[in-house]
């Protein structure tokens, strides 16, 4: 047998750790802050992983990740069509609107499903090393831009063919962008302790979604329903206020302080509820799985 | 100076999704006894109790116990993948966990693809990487093979991959369980010459094994572990007497003699 020669390894980078079960409310929140410091310095890990998933979903046929705008696109060409047609409305006021709404909804209605799965789907990883937890909702988070990028060609092509042009609202799409990146995040980490928990939450969270996706206008423009003014489901429901802060200033119309105020004020929960449940339960994830 | 010091480690596993779990591991639980509830009367196992372990650098520490006698629980909590229930545990000093030939490998990327994410995990720069990936299809000798899904490589090909990717980067504290001393015969030699040049660069060894014979070749320290607790700390040849049958023990010494 030849032995072959090898480069000498290359030594890991040393460090001190000191996990203690004996946690005060400070040591509880320093381990969870490192633990998402660390998925920060992680970031070019959180990226591949994130491109391997979309690779990987798409290995083997030959559009690739491109069926992800081709599915978009039939999908919101047909609805146009249909809605255009039962709600009385033209197709150029309406296009725009569901082709914007859907690409929205469906990138938030995924983070809530995969935020789901987000630990549960990575036992093999969680139990080989020790990895830091929020990686894993970073990379659902990820991912999902990276579907999100996909599926928004079909809105700028549906603009470009109707000849529209967001207008001054549009620096608005910064925070609003922002503020979903950080919601989508606390989303999965809430979920997916949840989901590792408690295994019957993920068929609710789907069934909930499903009733969110009728209640939220999303094929319904909240145009169609201004006679009778603000009606309950879009005083009570979050997603509203949250699609209309990246969709209203897309379509050039103007959005008022209202909804960004509760949009930041049910961001703000979520982000606490997210804290206090990763705090407290980082640890346990691992034996949950 | 690497450095292990746990005190006083339980580790408590919750029976939440019962019926999902390893029945292999519900049933070693239940014939050794430990099935316990906690103080909410939540079934638990009790993996591990009031563990108090000292590592310091030059430290050989063999593991030996029954089926469920915790060690690979001990060894997943020295790696940190598990955090203890009470206790403290502190460890100063690379840790390299060689736990499971798997090593959380994604089965559906290709070869090469894990190990440039092992790579990025452990913070190398592109080049470095593709160092990594130089070294590892060498040393495994599965150069084509690494072009292709995980998945399709048989078991041997995995502990081969597996075993290459963890010892392609030089830690401090080595954690090894047994599997890795399961391969084919012709790789055994060229990994055991690699695992003890390691282990020799490694300032804290610790491997889980039934095997006497390797307890006597790699350790000078030797924890035997029963139900959960240290039942006996001290030099390989202290213990595995006390451990093993008489006749059991003469062998190995004399099979450990001979290979030296």
């Amino acid at each position: 047998m030849t032995d072959t020669p090898s480069p000498e390894p290359a030594p890991l980078p040393a460090s001190y750790q000191l996990v203690s079960a004996n946690r005060s409310f400070a040591q509880r929140a320093a381990m969870a802050l490192a633990d998402i410091s660390q998925t920060i310095s992680l970031w070019r890990l959180v990226w591949t992983l994130s491109v391997f998933d979309i690779r990987l979903r798409y290995r083997g046929s030959v559009l690739g990740p491109l069926w992800l705008t081709l599915s978009t696109a039939v999908m919101i060409v047909a609805l146009g069509f249909l809605y255009s047609q039962l709600f009385h409305i033209s197709l150029t006021d309406f296009l725009p609107f569901i082709s914007l709404s859907l690409v929205l909804w469906t990138f938030l209605s995924t983070i809530v499903a995969e935020g789901c799965l987000c630990f549960t789907g990575q036992e093999a990883m969680l139990r080989a090393m020790r990895m830091p937890l929020s990686m894993h909702a970073a990379r659902v988070v990820i991912r999902n831009v990276f579907v999100l990028g996909h599926n928004i060609l079909v809105v700028v092509l549906v603009f470009a063919i109707m000849r529209l042009l967001p207008g001054k609202y549009i620096f608005l799409e910064i925070p609003a962008f922002a503020l979903w990146m950080i919601d989508a995040f606390a989303t999965c980490l809430i979920l997916g302790v949840f989901c590792a928990r408690f295994r019957d939450v993920p068929p609710i969270v789907t069934s909930v979604m499903q009733i969110a996706f009728f209640v939220t206008p999303v094929i319904w423009s909240p145009a169609l329903i201004q006679h009778r003014g603000r009606i309950f489901l879009e005083t009570w429901n979050p997603m509203f206020d949250l699609l209309d802060i990246i969709r209203a200033p897309l379509l050039n119309t103007p959005i008022s302080g209202t909804i960004w105020m509760i949009a930041l004020g049910y961001s703000t929960l979520l982000v606490l509820a997210a804290s206090y449940v990763f705090m407290r339960f980082r640890p346990r994830v691992t034996y949950w799985i | 100076m690497a450095h292990i010091s746990i005190q006083n480690v339980s580790v408590d596993f919750p029976l939440y999704h019962a019926e999902s779990r390893s029945l292999k591991k519900t049933l070693f639980a239940v014939a050794s006894g430990r099935i316990k509830e906690d103080s909410h009367h939540r079934p638990v196992v009790e993996a591990l109790r009031h563990v108090s372990i000292d590592l310091k650098s030059g430290d050989r520490l063999g593991l030996i116990g029954a089926n469920g006698a915790g060690k690979t629980t001990l060894l997943r909590c020295m790696a940190g993948i598990y955090e203890p229930f009470s206790g403290d545990i502190a460890t100063q000093g690379a840790v390299t966990a060689l736990l499971d030939p798997g090593q959380g490998m994604n089965p559906e990327l290709t070869g090469r693809e894990n190990i440039m994410l092992r790579g990025l995990f452990n913070g190398l720069t592109p080049s470095q990487i593709a160092q990594l990936q130089a070294d590892v299809a060498t040393f495994s000798e599965l150069s084509q093979f690494l072009e292709l899904p995980v998945r399709t490589y048989s078991s041997g090909m995995v502990v081969r991959l597996g075993f290459a990717l963890a010892t392609a980067m030089k830690p401090q504290i080595l954690l090894m369980d047994e599997w890795i001393l399961a391969g084919d015969a012709s790789f055994m030699t060229k990994a055991r010459h690699r695992l003890e040049t390691m282990v020799r660069g490694a300032e804290i060894l610790v491997l889980s094994t039934h095997s006497p014979v390797i307890i006597m070749q790699w350790c000078n320290r030797v924890i035997w572990m029963d139900r959960g607790r240290v039942k006996a700390d001290g030099t390989p040849e202290e213990i595995l007497s006390a451990y093993l049958p008489p006749d059991q023990f003469s062998h190995a010494m004399a099979v450990a003699a001979v290979s030296v």
